[in-house]
């Protein structure tokens, strides 16, 4: 036997034993996986080509449900809804903590105190929130509107039951919520910017706001990357501050694409037609996401 | 100079007059429920507001114990948060240990699986994640919630990027010495890995404790119900008992505030430790 033909022999001996052990190690949560998350995914997939109502029915139709819906008025309304409500949270959220947590990092006394009762919306629960929330909105009697009257403005708006108002209702809401979060991570992230780059700035002559223009936000850039996406991604996906405050209403107002998906799923039972439309919010999660990264890769050129 | 110290003393004001407003406006709505948890229903939507009720009603908070099957609800939620988080814990540091330490031929492949399945959200496969608990006979159960949330690829990939960095050298070291595998990851990596498993485990808590789409979908027997499931339940069936419904939102956020107010440093690790390794 020459000498290469055992050396061989060895490391194939080792790459399988290798395997077997990480197999070992891997196996618990790898067969969950595949089991509760990879195969649904194809099977996601399969589901939005078809007509399955959950039960029996199923049949391939094709493109059929993607067209369809298009021309389903309330489809489009809460992919509306939703750009909207992406559109206007989620550059408030990360310019709000960015600040906040500029702001914080300079000298605050008594941070550490204001930093943990920020984090107070962020850890409770959605459904809390959204419940108080929803008594502090009331038209005739919540506090908002009560103080709003008290300070002169007769016909405070209704919030929650008027179409117009609704969705912003949401809206100020999450901000309200979202802050916290983002700001502890722009916080890690001031921590690892060389406090040198701000002496050189100020020998240059500049000052707080030039500082935080072109020395604070152009290092934060990769905070900023990761929070932004986070956050889109986080805003696509609402659903229960919908459900439990106006379940989409009034009328369709509040109505976003996961509380449509949702209902045609689980209520109408229309499974291969709300797999269409997951696969739609699907492929706006991943554009944005793309384009973020494109973005972010000139940016660093 | 004295330019420059008023305009000092200007930025100063400013800056506390946001940090403080930004502060108080989200404290204020929790301290409005607190209050309101003790009121009648007709005090509750008094105005002015009496923020320190003149008799605390404390039968609201008996009223929920009793009448809204409340002790069930925690005794389900805390029971759903333990199994799930542990079997987050352990399956994850198992297969990152795997993922980070072992070398075989098809590892940086089924990572790379791992990660792209974690891109796709949970919408898209809830449904037929439906379809197969269903068919396994596991709808309106518990075990249904543990088997969708206690193998998601977020706690591999939290832990994995732990383990890389632990030294290669240790473990090396370690199976010189003849330590076999199992011995590596029990008594050098998880020892070492003890910050990353308190985050992992204070991230999967607060997400299943606050869960509510889930068990939304899958649990329709009261019995079975979760806080949230009860708490936004009790909305729909007692619209008008204000003060009973504050002081069950004020019960369901309790236990995550506490444990916030004890790990308050591992919350906060567990949020940033995918942004700065991004």
């Amino acid at each position: 036997m020459s000498k290469t033909s055992v050396k061989n022999k060895k490391s194939t001996a080792i790459v399988r034993r290798n395997r077997r052990k990480a197999y070992l190690f891997l196996l618990p949560n790898f067969l969950g996986f595949i089991v509760f998350t990879l195969i649904p995914v194809a099977m996601a997939l399969f589901y939005s080509f078809t007509n399955y109502d959950g039960n029996k029915k199923m049949d391939f139709v094709g493109l059929d449900n993607f067209i369809k819906l298009f021309s389903d008025s309330s489809f489009v309304i809460s992919l509306q809804n939703t750009i909207i409500y992406t559109i206007v949270t989620v550059p408030l959220i990360i310019v709000l903590s960015l600040l906040v947590s500029v702001l914080m990092n300079n000298g605050v006394k008594g941070a550490p105190v204001y930093r943990a009762i920020m984090l107070f919306p962020h850890i409770a629960s959605i459904v809390a929130v959204t419940v108080v929330w929803q008594f502090l909105y009331n038209a005739k009697s919540g506090p908002i509107n009560q103080i709003l009257r008290s300070i002169g403005i007769a016909n405070p708006p209704s919030w929650l039951s008027d179409q117009k108002t609704a969705l912003l209702a949401v809206m100020i809401m999450i901000i309200w919520k979202g802050i916290g979060y983002y700001m502890i991570t722009y916080l890690a992230g001031l921590r690892g910017i060389p406090k040198d780059q701000y002496e050189a700035a100020t020998v240059d002559g500049a000052n707080a706001w030039e500082k935080l223009i072109y020395v604070t936000v152009p290092n934060l850039r990769p905070v900023t990357f990761y929070a932004t996406i986070m956050c889109i991604i986080n805003s696509f996906q609402v659903f229960t501050p919908i459900y439990v405050m106006t379940k989409g209403g009034p009328g369709r107002a509040t109505s976003v694409l996961v509380l449509k998906i949702y209902e045609d799923a689980f209520v109408n039972y229309k499974f291969g037609y709300a797999s269409a439309e997951a696969m739609i919010l699907f492929l706006l999660i991943l554009v944005v996401t793309l384009i973020q990264f494109y973005h972010n890769k000139k940016l660093e050129a | 100079m004295n330019k420059t110290k008023s305009r000092n003393v200007i930025f100063a004001i400013l800056k506390y007059a946001v940090v403080l407003t930004l502060t108080f406006s989200m404290l204020i709505p929790f301290v409005w429920m607190l209050s309101a948890s003790f009121k009648t229903n007709l005090e509750v939507f008094a105005f002015p507001i009496q923020w320190i009720p003149e008799v605390f009603h404390f039968e609201n908070y008996s009223n929920i114990w009793e009448i809204a099957n409340y002790p069930r609800m925690f005794f389900n939620t805390v029971k759903l948060t333990a199994i799930i988080t542990g079997l987050q814990v352990l399956t994850s540091t198992l297969a990152a240990y795997a993922f980070s330490k072992i070398k075989f031929p098809e590892r940086d492949l089924l990572f790379l699986l791992y990660l792209a399945t974690m891109m796709v959200p949970y919408q898209v496969v809830m449904i037929p994640q439906f379809s197969i608990i269903r068919n396994m006979g596991l709808s309106n159960t518990h075990m249904a919630l543990i088997l969708i949330q206690a193998f998601t690829p977020m706690g591999v990939f939290l832990i994995k990027q732990f383990y890389d960095g632990i030294p290669n050298e240790l473990i090396e070291a370690a199976r010189i010495d003849g330590l076999n595998e199992f011995g590596i990851y029990s008594r050098i990596m998880l020892p070492l890995s003890k910050s990353a498993i308190v985050s992992l485990a204070i991230l999967t808590i607060t997400a299943t404790w606050n869960d509510f789409l889930a068990p939304l979908i899958y649990i329709s027997d009261s019995k079975l119900f979760t806080i949230q499931l009860g708490l936004r339940n009790l909305c729909s069936e007692y619209t008008a008992e204000y003060g009973q419904i504050m002081a069950a939102s004020v019960m369901s956020v309790i236990p995550i505030f506490v444990l916030y107010c004890i790990f308050q440093r591992f919350f906060e690790e567990g949020m940033i430790s995918g942004a700065v390794k991004g």
